[in-house]
């Protein structure tokens, strides 16, 4: 069993260029048995937004990384991955008491951006640098146990030549298939789950 | 006991029993009208006598039939009809009519009573033949409106012929051109008020009715409209069920045709039955067991002419082939005009009465006959079909076409899809059996083919061995599953989008291994659902969510449930255990939504959510 989870989301994968090329990449090994990875194509499977959580915890409970393949949108996750979030990592499951079920996993963000790497810049029309978005990912991850690697981010997305964008699926498979031998792991801080006093935690529900 | 409360017991008895048994039995509710009246008339357990003055008050239930029938039909589509009613009518009547009248005559019946008992049995029954298209639903088909048409046409004959009738006699009858022309005139007259009334008073006054807001007022009231509008007819000696069927017609298009309807319904049920059985009743055994041979060969010849003539009008009529042996069928049998035809010449004297009654048990016993006629039919011609899937019928579909979408069944479903397509520049190739339906289409524009998609030439036609999608959006179950089989062994590279009638028909395409099948109503019953719940004061997302997963754990129910259809008991236990799941999982939720009420608000950045 594979114990890397790839969630993509795109919302329009039809009209993409980098993500349909991720997906043409990664689908067939994940369909293969014994694959290095598990992808799942959230569009494609709820596209009527009614998520089915049993299953999908299930698969996260199989993972030890969780990647997050998906385009920013302002500033952003795509509708559906936040659902998903919302309705996923429950609480009393992902955090909270007992909420210790992906403590200790990787998670891992891979993002493509329309700007340019220079729009993400304070003279840029981006105004900050990209770092300055990954905290509320950073904050769910550490509230889930899990620990952040850094991000991997194609910026100028919808001008990426066919080279630059053949490069960036090259690497990720590199990166997919030597995790977790990345010699940047090794400087990484252990990942302590974060807690909150209880009275302050507004509960997942569904009220 | 007063008397009408006796027969009353006695016939909604019979019925009562009857009926059910008959229709558990797989025979319909037609024969068991007859049996039982069989069963209480004189010649079985004799427990009423009077058949025929029971014959003329049950008739009314023919013409509440046929006003229900008017009411189905507005006048620009029976004008549509013109042509089928008076073309084809006068050819079923007339054709009939020469063929028996030259057979009698070869053998050697004397030409008059030749004459009279051809035009008697020539007459279909109107009865049968409405009530069994309503049982079956058959109605708006090919067949139904041919069955419609030619039974219309004989309502209008009987009136020339009634009058005919008695002309035959041996007595001479002078003054009667002038009376029969003043007799003409009036009856002009009478259409002419219904007509001219339907049109002008009759919606003012139901609606002066309506607004008084005592419904069985306005019961009476529709009772009262065909009751007056019958006595009107007999008064000038015409049909009382055409102008029930003219004042049907003309409130067609009314606001009040629902009503009007469901007012009637059980009216004509329980008349039409009443009817059934005093033909029932009305069958004179003394005469049969007289001359069985007789009887026999004559019920046998006369459906046997009346049948071959129907089929030669079946197929120039282009009914479809799965169609025709009922169309044939329904109007083979002789029908309550005979009846009145035979009384006629017998009181005309130009039949006797010995004659007459036994014309009229040929009549009786056609038409206890017709609905075993249909049952063998039905059988037969099904494995006919299946024999000869070569049919000679012009289907329009000739170039082989080559579109990645098969639409099969272009009804209220498969439009929407079709139209889904259309909208967003996707063709598909479209098969209907209904050539109204096909001609309809074809006027808005789109390409629909007629011919009956379970044939595996016109599939292939239709260019099934290289589309990527077959759409089974037809609704008669067997044709639908008939379809899929013949889809899945022919064209096993096609993906399979069913429409699923019920749950049912869900388990049996699921069975088929069709990955997607849709209960036809189930998305429209939960939006509207989620309206009820939205009214209750439920917040419009949760209500979506409500309904979102009731779907989800009813389509796993219908899951699995399917490998045991069929085993009534553990259907009932699992369907059990399913409800009290989902009992269950509302209530967690409730509970969970008791316990963190308030709290939802609180959400803020980095905090988790609440849904």
């Amino acid at each position: 069993m594979s114990d890397i989870l790839l969630l993509l989301a795109h919302p329009d994968l039809q009209h993409s260029r980098v993500h349909a090329a991720l997906r043409a990449a990664l689908q067939p090994e994940s369909a293969r048995a014994g694959a290095r990875w598990a992808l799942r194509d959230l569009y494609a499977q709820y596209p009527d937004y009614v998520i089915d959580v049993a299953a999908e915890q299930a698969a996260l409970l199989q993972a030890r990384l969780v990647v997050w393949l998906h385009p920013v949108h302002w500033y952003s996750m795509p509708p559906l991955l936040k659902l998903w979030l919302d309705e996923v990592f429950s609480y009393g499951w992902a955090y909270g008491p007992g909420g210790d079920r992906l403590a200790g996993k990787d998670l891992w963000l891979v993002v493509s951006t329309g700007g340019t790497e220079a729009s993400y810049r304070p003279d840029g029309h981006n105004r900050f640098f990209i770092d300055a978005f990954w905290p509320p990912y950073e904050q769910t991850a550490s509230l889930a146990g899990m620990r952040f690697l850094p991000p991997m981010v194609l910026h100028g997305a919808h001008r990426a030549a066919r080279e630059e964008i053949d490069e960036h699926v090259a690497v990720l498979v590199d990166r997919l298939r030597t995790w977790p031998a990345w010699p940047e792991i090794a400087d990484l801080m252990p990942c302590i789950q974060g807690v909150a006093p209880e009275g302050e935690r507004p509960a997942a529900g569904s009220s | 006991m007063p008397n009408w409360l006796l027969l009353s017991l006695i016939y909604l008895g019979a019925a009562v029993i009857a009926v059910p048994l008959a229709r558990f039995a797989g025979l319909g509710s037609i024969i068991g009208y007859l049996v039982a009246g069989i069963a209480i008339g004189p010649f079985g357990l004799k427990l009423v006598s009077d058949a025929q003055s029971m014959l003329h008050f049950a008739e009314f239930g023919v013409v509440l039939m046929l006003f229900l029938v008017g009411l189905e039909l507005e006048p620009r589509r029976l004008w549509a009809m013109r042509r089928p009613i008076f073309g084809w009518g006068s050819f079923q009547l007339l054709g009939s009519t020469a063929l028996m009248l030259a057979l009698a005559v070869a053998a050697g019946v004397p030409w008059r009573l030749a004459l009279v008992a051809a035009l008697g049995l020539a007459m279909s029954s109107t009865a049968i033949g409405l009530a069994v298209l309503n049982e079956r639903n058959l109605g708006s088909t090919t067949a139904g409106q041919g069955v419609l048409s030619v039974a219309l046409l004989q309502d209008i004959a009987a009136i020339p012929i009634l009058a005919l009738v008695p002309l035959l006699g041996s007595g001479a009858h002078d003054g009667e051109a002038v009376d029969s022309w003043l007799e003409a005139a009036r009856a002009l007259g009478v259409i002419a008020i219904i007509v001219l009334g339907g049109r002008l008073l009759l919606r003012p006054t139901l609606r002066w009715i309506a607004r008084s807001k005592t419904p069985e007022i306005f019961t009476a009231a529709a009772l009262l409209l065909v009751v007056a509008i019958a006595a009107l007819m007999q008064s000038v000696g015409l049909s009382m069920a055409l102008g029930a069927f003219l004042a049907g017609v003309l409130l067609a298009e009314s606001e009040y045709r629902r009503e009007l309807e469901t007012d009637l319904e059980p009216f004509k049920g329980l008349l039409l039955g009443l009817f059934f059985i005093a033909v029932g009743m009305s069958i004179d055994f003394r005469v049969v067991m007289q001359h069985p041979g007789l009887i026999v060969g004559l019920v046998a010849a006369f459906l046997m002419l009346k049948a071959l003539l129907l089929r030669a009008m079946a197929r120039a009529m282009a009914i479809p082939l799965a169609e025709r042996s009922v169309f044939i069928v329904l109007l083979t049998q002789g029908g309550e005009f005979g009846f009145v035809v035979f009384q006629a010449a017998s009181q005309g004297r130009v039949i006797d009465a010995e004659t007459a009654s036994l014309l009229v048990a040929v009549v009786a016993l056609s038409m206890l006959l017709t609905p075993l006629l249909l049952l063998a039919s039905d059988r037969w011609w099904a494995a006919h079909l299946q024999a000869h899937r070569k049919d000679t019928t012009a289907h329009r579909i000739e170039a082989p076409q080559s579109t990645p979408v098969i639409i099969a069944g272009w009804g209220r479903y498969g439009q929407i899809i079709g139209r889904l397509l259309f909208a967003n520049g996707l063709s598909a190739t479209v098969l209907d059996h209904s050539a109204d339906q096909v001609e309809a289409a074809r006027r808005f524009g789109w390409q629909v083919y007629y011919g009956d998609a379970t044939r595996l030439d016109l599939l292939r036609v239709a260019g099934a061995g290289q589309a990527k999608v077959l759409v089974v959006a037809i609704d008669d179950v067997d044709q639908n599953l008939a379809l899929v089989d013949l889809a899945r062994q022919h064209f096993p590279q096609l993906s399979i989008v069913a429409r699923a009638r019920n749950a049912r028909h869900w388990t049996q395409l699921y069975q088929r291994g069709v990955p997607f099948i849709e209960r036809e109503t189930l998305d429209s019953a939960l939006m509207s659902g989620r309206s009820v719940l939205e009214l209750l004061g439920v917040e419009p997302h949760r209500a979506r969510t409500l309904a979102q997963r009731f779907r989800r754990h009813s389509v796993e129910q219908l899951v699995a449930m399917a490998p045991h259809m069929g085993d009534e008991q553990r259907l009932i236990s699992l369907s059990k255990a399913g409800r009290e799941q989902l009992e269950q999982l509302l209530a967690q939720e409730r509970e969970l939504a008791e316990r963190t009420r308030g709290r939802s608000d609180g959400a803020s950045g980095g905090e988790a959510p609440t849904a």
